[in-house]
């Protein structure tokens, strides 16, 4: 896929030495990551590495302790108002969906518009119909959650997010919960997403994705970055011993 | 017995009726802010929420209301039997509310949490649009039965003069020398009284665990 990444831009995402801890464990180390506007990153790596843990820490639904995290050119402190800031222009889907059960699937795209950016409702119901045509649902509109499959639920998801017109989205394994044959249809939004340009980092297992969408896959272990590289050399010439055992044990399965 | 002891025993349950409704009425804004003290606040005042509970739910009722009437009137206090009584009742139902919906806050998932907060919805809009209608529903059943111990509660506030539906069942059956079928019609009315309560939460809690399966 033709990359978008803009490297005349400024960074979108920056995180210089970031450090993160749970109690004595340490889930984060020295994390240096600079996402370029249009870049697509794909994080993989061995369960508890600390991947959720570093796209949690970008839009500060985990605080980290220290080092530094710029986003669109906001740097990411512990005020409210830089939080707000930063969540206003992040994306993010969840393995879970983590739909409003007791709101329609138009009812969940509209709440965040209409509450943090305080658009009116025709507005922000005109933005949402369009949105979920895009990711092909828009049939499903008056629907609640619990009657949709769980791949259509991670389409809505993914719409919901949009709707909050964000200029970062963050994926934490996606389709990780899906049955097999809905994987797909979750993909093909995703890679959609990825051709008209949007920053993505995609913690995902899907090595397919990964060399279809990525600009660069990233491979983390015990909180820390341990290799990256464009797919195509990722997965030719893996140099990390780790690497290379992690990528055994997934392309064998 | 005559029509006007009927009646009597009516203007009994009217004053049960409206005991409760007091009693619900008040303890469910203070409940809710209990609840949300033990959920979402930090730590001094979560601690304060908590001491509240274990004060109104470890005394009886009959206590509370006895010191919130006789003894706040020693030290100089000297409150209305409505103001004593909606007072007592307000903080016993606001503990039992309190720690009831603290479950259901609690029992909604955190990925409800998560995904509002992600989306830059802020505290109190996450609470209201997000949180508490999942909270609520869940907590439904509990919050009847409550209401029901709320109910056959308001007994109590005999004792500080009210005639609802059981003072007037003593004076009655005083007057009539026939307890036996004075407590009758008066068990049937608070049975009518309770018991719809009960099917209804039995109804709700049945139709939450469908609908979790
Ligand atoms: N809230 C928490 N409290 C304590 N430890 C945590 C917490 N969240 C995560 N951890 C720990 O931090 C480490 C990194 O967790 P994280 O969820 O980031 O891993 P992950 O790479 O996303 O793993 P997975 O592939 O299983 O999702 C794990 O060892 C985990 O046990
Ligand atoms: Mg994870």
């Amino acid at each position: 896929m033709e990359s978008h990444a803009d490297t005349a831009s400024q960074p979108m995402i920056v995180m210089e030495a970031v450090e993160k801890s749970y109690g004595a464990f340490k889930a984060l180390t020295n994390i240096n990551l600079t996402v370029r506007q249009g870049e697509r990153i794909v994080l993989c790596g061995p369960s508890g590495s600390g991947k959720s843990t570093l796209i949690r820490c970008i839009n500060h639904l985990e605080r980290y302790e220290s080092g530094k995290i710029i986003v669109d050119g906001i740097h990411l402190g512990d005020d409210m108002r830089t939080v707000d800031a930063v969540r206003r222009e992040v994306g993010m889907v969840f393995q879970s969906f983590n739909l409003f059960p007791h709101m329609t699937v138009l009812q969940n795209c509209i709440l965040a518009p209409m509450r943090v950016r305080g658009i009116v409702r025709a507005e922000a119901e005109g933005i949402a119909r369009a949105l979920l045509d895009r990711v092909k649902i828009l049939d499903q509109a008056d629907k609640y959650p619990a009657q949709l499959s769980g791949g259509q639920q991670q389409r809505v998801a993914i719409a919901r997010a949009l709707c909050m017109q964000p200029r970062v989205m963050l994926f934490d394994e996606p389709t990780s919960a899906l049955d097999p044959e809905m994987v797909k249809e979750v993909l093909d939004t995703m890679i959609g997403l990825a051709e008209d340009g949007m920053t993505m980092i995609c913690v995902t297992h899907e090595m397919g994705f990964a060399r279809q969408v990525a600009d660069r896959v990233i491979f983390m272990a015990r909180g820390e970055i341990v290799e990256q590289a464009p797919p195509e050399e990722f997965f030719r010439n893996p140099k990390n011993e780790r690497t290379r055992a992690f990528l055994g044990e997934i392309l064998h399965h | 017995m005559t029509q006007d002891a009927f009646l009597f025993l009516l203007n009994g349950l009217l004053w049960t009726v409206g005991l409760s409704a007091i009693g619900f009425a008040g303890g469910t804004p203070a409940g809710l802010a209990i609840a949300l003290a033990r959920t979402t606040a930090p730590g001094p005042l979560n601690r304060a929420a908590a001491g509240y509970i274990a004060v109104f739910q470890g005394t009886p009722l009959l206590m509370q209301l006895f010191v919130v009437y006789y003894g706040l009137a020693l030290i100089g206090l000297k409150l209305d039997a409505w103001v004593a009584v909606a007072i007592g009742f307000t903080l016993h139902a606001s503990a039992y509310l309190g720690e009831i919906w603290r479950g259901g806050i609690e029992a909604v998932p955190r990925g409800q949490t998560e995904a509002a907060t992600a989306l830059g919805i802020r505290y109190v809009s996450r609470m209201r649009d997000v949180v508490l209608p999942q909270a609520l529903k869940i907590s439904l059943p509990a919050t009847i039965g409550f209401l029901v111990q709320l109910i056959k509660g308001t007994s109590l506030a005999a004792i500080v003069g009210f005639t609802e539906l059981a003072r007037a069942a003593s004076i009655i059956s005083n007057q009539t020398f026939k307890p036996l079928l004075v407590y009758a019609i008066v068990g049937v009315l608070y049975f009518a009284l309770c018991w719809p309560l009960s099917i209804w939460g039995a109804r709700m809690e049945r139709k939450l665990a469908a609908a979790s399966r």
